[in-house]
């Protein structure tokens, strides 16, 4: 029926970078010789439809075994002569088509439209814009646009969560005709949901606001320049407006009976699908919760880190230790394959005159009881554990079936002991390898916080004890003949729930969340990433590579490096004396560097005022080989003589003065310090002419040498160590972090830039103070 | 009354434990019965009258040579060459055996009208003498009187303006040395002989040699056919060295060689039981062990490595001769193994030894891991004339704790050495091959050799090749107290104690093993027949 059903005929698919839109598209391809497929892509900020179609959709491991079966130069013909991409954009009116290829819309006899925001917190106005209104608009222009095909049909893929937090069974009928539902004007619905937009935009606006987003971004950055402040305040802002629009979101959609904005507005573009207007057939397909698939492409394919995965992963490490749910509750599960050809199995059979609705789910009839499903994933993973870092299989805690809200306090509370633990961390004035448990301590928050939005998110699901019938999808059964059952049988009852989970989805679930499976002590992808990233920072090919120094070529500052020369020639007493008046004013000095750095090396460096620039320069050497070099990281002194042996243009970017860091001068190509005045008499100002190169100012010195060398940014590699140097890390092609402090390790890890922790020589004689030696 | 001489002491009931260096500290280690303990002669008398003694040595030279009042006239320029930090070890208590000779070279220049005068530290490829290390070898005096007029220089190995080309051997190895010292009228080369490697014609072939000229005979090579290099006769190196040095000669440069030997006196009063033997110790000695060696081993490393380094040793000179290189050296190297000379029958399946605090390359510094494995097999295992006192295949068990630390001022080729060059291999062939040019070469340690007080970039390699010959002889190295990361990367296997490292070494040379200790402090030199 359906091979015949959709013979000669072009189905056009929206949402196919999606979970069931890629399915979608690769059955049609693989089983069904004579359908095309137009698919409507929206055009990424940096990449075409087309691109996307590529990259996102057929680089997809769903068309492996299609591939790889008739080859890829024939997998390529069959991909251009079946499929045709069309640009737009289903949140615009009209998809925001071209004449062109509005016309080919035409031409199509079947519309499925899949695209969803299928995150469960999305945003109000997001999810109203597409879930909401998308349906009734693709519907529409579908149905305007000029054909000379007869009997089109329109296929909205929902989700049987429509139904909302109601208990009891739920009937394959449009939502506008059944008694329980709230009589809602969805057009009040969206009206609000924009005007809710713009309150907030203007909100986050606010003077108290703004200071607010300051302060954090000051927090989190430190003094990396106004530039880098200014961006990361702009992106806490918007964070804001997404987190208040979720929680509004969220707010409305229970207020109505729905679980999450998601179901919300899932349900009412139903509605404003069965209110517009059309010449069309329209059926509307309502999957439960799509998981991995049964059989096609291959068991347990599936695509993005869905719904009850992150739950499952969260409980196999240890972080969760209860699933939330009622035990004999059904958690209805459904394989995307049976989806898949569900829907194709309507589209074959063509639409009704009234719009039919179809249950994809499975609790009515092969119902999965919430507590077997736990004791699945129980048992799944005592057999097969996962590791931590030290190896030790993880075990796993006995089931009590909390309640949700119990499971919530409990991580909730986890998650506030990690976050004080992080603040507590930020404070310490630690850098380097002695911060490694503070990646522990954030990436633990991060996975308690993430587990404990799964629980709000996804516990309702669990939770629901809604009865979806399938009287609907059982008729069209009827219609299959033998060789479609073979290729599209989409009946729930096939499904053995404990050879699914455990054979085919657990395995599935572990293998796409890069979680440790065998007992090694440091995992070899993150040791091959390490070394992957070095070989492309050692690359033979032409770099400049700028190095900060203090904390990053040795372990000094412009304090102490002033202690030892005004030490040099001091007497024993009046050295202490010295040493001592700078400790005193150390918190002072301390402070002013973290506000402006450049303001506290203008401060700093007046103490030189009449100083003698000789003896200076003769004293240096002595900084050099008494102090400096048994600061100094030998690792990061080999590493810029390993890129200076690939030919690399290496050059030291500090803000210490020209005369304390010239003994490094053969270290490096180039060096770029502060320059001192001297008065005619040979003594210095204690004046540093010119913007000192540190902070923004570095980030431009990079680009300004890199074309001297007649290369690009990207052609730039920088090592430092603190958020001040912010700038010029983002502004190079590669940066590197060494020793990070906690706020540029936080930014490191983020962005995954190489952390090096390099130290002083071990064994070097230790030196509390910087005091000259005294000559024996 | 004359001093006693070494002996073989096999161990038996009675034999109490024996004292074993172990880094800074030392401690007392049982042996098994029958093991050897090779005990060093106790240190000869010294010469009365040091201060005559020198003069006559001056006067009355050795060899083809005049007299040096007799090589002395106005309007010439002298320049007077001396042994750097690396000798003696420990450094020795003031007056260093260098300036009191340096101060009779100088007077009788002086006496002859001679003002244009240099001195320069014979530093071949080792780091610069800090100010402090020059004071205490040349005296105030001296030092005051030349560093201020820059007449008080440290030989550059990579000085392009200041080193001359001789030409090359007839074996084709360049000679190239000190311009200073090779254009002027007189040079005076003053040496401290402390072992029978120093001195001869390797004082100025090597000491104010460059690069270019050194790597001729400080390669694996030659290490591995200097069979001992303590033993000039059987030495590679040497027969290289004396080439060189009758080169030199050859080619107009008249020098005037001062070699000194001392006793082997090496602790002064309170480390006095360290030279003793274990059974003729008395109370004061068996409380000053406990009490030193207590308090050294509960001390931070640094602080007991700084005790330690700032001993200065009550050497006393024993000869001095002065004259025409070669016959003068042969007259040292009789002094020095009258002085060391033990004979042992026979090798032993395992040779034991525990290192001390210093070695010549870490004076004032710390003994790197490199540096330990240079010790043990380039210095301790060497110190032999006729065969090793280990059989081949034996095994070598080192007392230290090789901790991988490193001065990076002093050392820093060493730290690249042990992270970027130990981690990919240890074998002195490869190593040689691979890596010694790109660290030889280097512009960064080139700048700290020169500027700063660095080893020369190549020096880490110059030290494994000294243990090439051992490497070759020996089934394996153990060491006793090691750290084992350290310590497996140099190839070693690491144990706890000295029954362990006995048993492990039984794996390598069979059950039932015959063993030799080294005993010191203070030097011992085995005559193996």
């Amino acid at each position: 029926m359906i091979l015949e059903g959709l013979e000669g005929k072009t189905v056009f698919i929206t949402g196919g970078t999606g979970f069931v839109g890629t399915a979608l598209i690769e059955r049609i391809l693989r089983t069904l010789p004579n359908t095309d497929v137009v698919l409507l892509i929206r055009g990424g900020r940096r990449s075409s439809p087309e691109a996307r179609f590529q990259r996102e959709i057929l680089k997809n491991n769903c068309f492996d075994s299609l591939r790889d079966r008739i080859g890829s130069k024939e997998f390529d013909a069959l991909v251009q002569e079946r499929i045709r991409v069309v640009s737009g954009d289903v949140s615009k009116d009209g998809l925001g088509l071209s004449d062109k290829d509005l016309a080919i819309l035409g031409e199509c006899d079947i519309a499925i439209h899949s695209a969803a925001t299928v995150s469960f917190d999305a945003p109000l106005d997001s999810a109203v814009e597409v879930n909401l209104l998308g349906p009734s608009r693709v519907a529409k222009t579908f149905n305007d646009a000029p054909s000379s095909r007869e009997n089109r049909h329109f296929i909205a893929v929902s989700t049987a969560y429509v139904a909302g937090s109601r208990r009891g069974d739920a009937p394959e009928i449009s939502l506008a005709n059944n008694p329980l539902y709230p009589d809602v004007n969805w057009r009040a619905e969206v009206d609000a949901a924009r005007q809710l937009r713009d309150e907030i935009e203007r909100k986050s606006r606010d003077p108290k606001n703004l200071e607010e987003f300051q302060r954090r971004s000051r927090r989190e950055v430190g003094s990396a320049g106004v530039a880098i402040l200014a961006e990361r305040c702009e992106k806490l802002r918007k964070e804001w407006v997404r987190t208040k629009m979720v929680e509004l979101g969220r707010a409305r959609a229970s207020s109505l009976g729905w679980p999450d904005a998601y179901a919300y507005s899932k349900a009412l573009g139903e509605i404003a699908l069965s209110e517009a207007v059309l010449d069309i057939g329209v059926s509307v397909v309502r999957p439960s919760i799509i998981e991995s698939s049964l059989i096609q492409p291959f068991p347990g394919w599936i695509r993005g880190f869905r719904m009850a995965e992150p739950i499952i992963i969260s409980f196999a490490k240890g972080l969760l230790k209860e699933f939330p749910g009622v035990p004999e509750g059904v958690i209805d599960v459904i394989p995307v394959d049976l989806v898949v050809s569900a829907i194709l199995a309507v589209a074959a059979k063509g639409a009704d005159e009234r719009t039919n609705y179809y249950h994809v789910a499975s609790g009515s009839v092969n119902p999965l009881r919430y507590e077997s499903l736990v004791n699945m994933v129980r048992d799944y993973f005592q057999q097969n554990p996962l590791y931590d870092d030290k190896g030790q299989p993880i075990s796993l805690p006995k089931w009590s079936s909390p309640g949700r809200s119990k499971v919530q306090n409990e991580v909730n509370r986890a998650a506030k002991v990690l976050g004080v633990l992080e603040d507590v961390s930020s404070l310490l004035p630690l850098r380097g390898s002695r911060l490694n448990f503070t990646k522990d301590l954030e990436s633990k928050r991060l996975e308690v916080e993430r587990a404990l939005t799964y629980v709000e998110l996804y516990g309702s699901y669990a939770e629901c004890e809604a009865n979806y019938l399938v009287d609907h999808l059982d008729a069209l059964k009827t219609h299959l003949s033998d060789t479609d059952l073979e290729y599209f049988n989409f009946d729930p009852r096939q499904v053995v729930w404990s050879e699914f989970v455990s054979k085919v989805h657990l395995p599935s679930v572990v293998e796409h969340s890069r979680v440790k499976t065998h007992p090694e002590k440091t995992s070899t992808s993150s040791k091959r990433r390490s070394e992957r990233q070095l070989r492309s920072i050692l690359t033979d090919e032409p770099r400049l590579v700028a190095f900060d120094l203090e904390n990053t070529v040795i372990a000094a500052n412009v304090v102490d490096s002033f202690a030892y020369l005004a030490t040099r020639r001091l007497k024993g007493s009046e050295k202490v004396a010295l040493v001592a008046s700078l400790l005193a004013e150390a918190p002072s000095l301390l402070s002013l560097d973290r506000k402006d750095r450049g303001e506290f090396l203008r401060y700093f460096y007046r103490r030189y005022e009449n100083a003698e620039s000789e003896l200076l320069k003769e004293d240096s050497w002595s900084l050099l080989n008494e102090y400096l070099l048994t600061k100094a990281f030998p690792d990061a002194i080999w590493r810029v003589r390993q890129h200076r042996r690939l030919g690399h243009k290496t050059v030291l970017i500090t803000g210490a003065l020209d005369f304390v860091v010239r003994p490094l001068e053969p270290l490096f190509d180039e060096i770029v310090s502060a320059e001192m005045t001297e008065f005619d008499n040979g003594t210095l100002t204690g004046q540093v002419p010119g913007t000192p190169p540190i902070g923004e100012a570095r980030a431009e010195i990079l680009s300004q040498l890199a074309r001297k060398y007649g290369l690009s940014d990207d052609q730039t590699i920088a090592y430092a160590d603190g958020t001040s140097d912010l700038p010029m890390l983002e502004r190079a092609g590669t940066a590197v972090c060494v020793n990070p402090e906690v706020k540029l390790l936080n930014i490191a890890r983020r962005r995954g830039w190489r952390i090096e922790n390099w130290s002083r020589a071990k064994g070097a004689s230790s030196i509390y103070l910087p005091i000259a030696k005294v000559n024996q | 009354m004359t001093s006693r001489p070494g002996f073989v002491l096999e161990v038996d009931r009675s034999t109490p434990p024996i004292l074993m260096w172990h880094g800074n500290s030392y401690r007392l280690e049982r042996f098994p019965k029958g093991a050897r303990i090779l005990y060093p002669p106790e240190p000869q008398e010294p010469i009365k009258d040091p201060k005559s003694a020198i003069a006559q040595a001056l006067e009355s030279p050795t060899g083809d040579s005049k007299p040096l009042s007799a090589l002395l006239h106005k309007g010439m320029r002298l320049v007077i060459a001396f042994d750097d930090v690396s000798l003696p070890l420990p450094q020795m208590q003031a007056p260093d055996v260098r300036q009191m000779v340096i101060e009779a070279v100088l007077e009788k220049a002086a006496e002859h009208g001679v003002d244009d005068v240099y001195l320069i530290a014979a530093l071949a490829l080792h780091r610069r003498m800090t100010e402090g290390e020059l004071r205490h070898a040349l005296g105030a005096r001296v030092y005051d009187a030349f560093h201020p007029r820059k007449r008080l220089l440290q030989h550059d190995a990579e000085d392009p303006s200041n080193l001359v080309d001789l030409g090359t051997t007839e074996h084709g190895e360049v000679v190239e040395i000190n311009k200073l010292a090779a254009e002027a009228d007189l040079l005076v080369y003053v040496n401290i002989n402390l072992v029978s490697m120093d001195g001869g014609h390797k004082s100025v072939a090597t000491g104010l040699a460059s690069y270019r000229s050194i790597r001729h005979h400080h390669n694996v090579k030659t290490m591995v056919h200097s069979k001992s290099f303590m033993d000039m006769h059987n030495s590679e190196l040497h027969t290289s060295n004396w080439r060189m040095g009758r080169h030199i000669a050859s080619q107009g440069v008249k020098i005037f060689q001062i070699e000194t030997t001392l006793n082997t006196d090496t602790f002064p009063k309170p480390f006095e039981f360290l030279s003793k033997r274990e059974w003729e110790w008395n109370l004061k000695d068996r409380t000053a062990f406990i009490a030193s060696s207590t308090s050294l081993q509960a001390s931070p490393d640094w602080i007991s490595r700084d005790i330690m380094h700032k001993i200065r040793s009550p050497y006393k000179l024993t000869g001095i001769n002065a004259g025409e290189v070669e016959a003068v050296h042969a007259k040292t190297l009789d002094k020095v193994f009258s002085q060391q000379l033990v004979n042992v029958e026979g090798q032993s399946d395992i040779l034991t030894m525990g290192l001390p605090f210093v070695g010549p390359y870490n004076v004032n510094s710390i003994m790197n891991p490199i540096l330990v494995y240079c010790l043990a097999l380039g210095y301790f295992f060497n110190m032999y004339i006729g065969k090793p006192l280990v059989r081949p295949g034996g095994v070598v068990i080192i007392s230290h704790p090789n901790k991988a630390e490193f001065d990076p001022a002093f050392h820093p080729s060493y730290i690249d050495f042990y992270e970027q060059v130990l981690t990919e291999t240890t074998d002195p062939k490869e190593i040689e091959k691979r890596f010694e040019e790109s660290f030889a070469n280097d512009p960064w340690y080139i700048h700290l050799y020169r500027k700063g007080n660095a080893y020369h970039g190549v020096h880490p390699f110059y030290m494994w090749y000294w243990g090439a010959h051992a490497l070759d002889h020996l089934g394996g190295v153990i060491i006793l107290g090691g750290d084992p990361k350290a310590t497996r990367r140099l190839g070693f296997q690491p144990a706890s104690t000295m029954m362990d490292a006995i048993e492990m070494a039984k794996s390598v040379v069979g059950p039932d093993p015959s063993i030799t200790h080294l005993h010191s402090p203070p030097l011992v030199m085995a005559k193996v027949i």
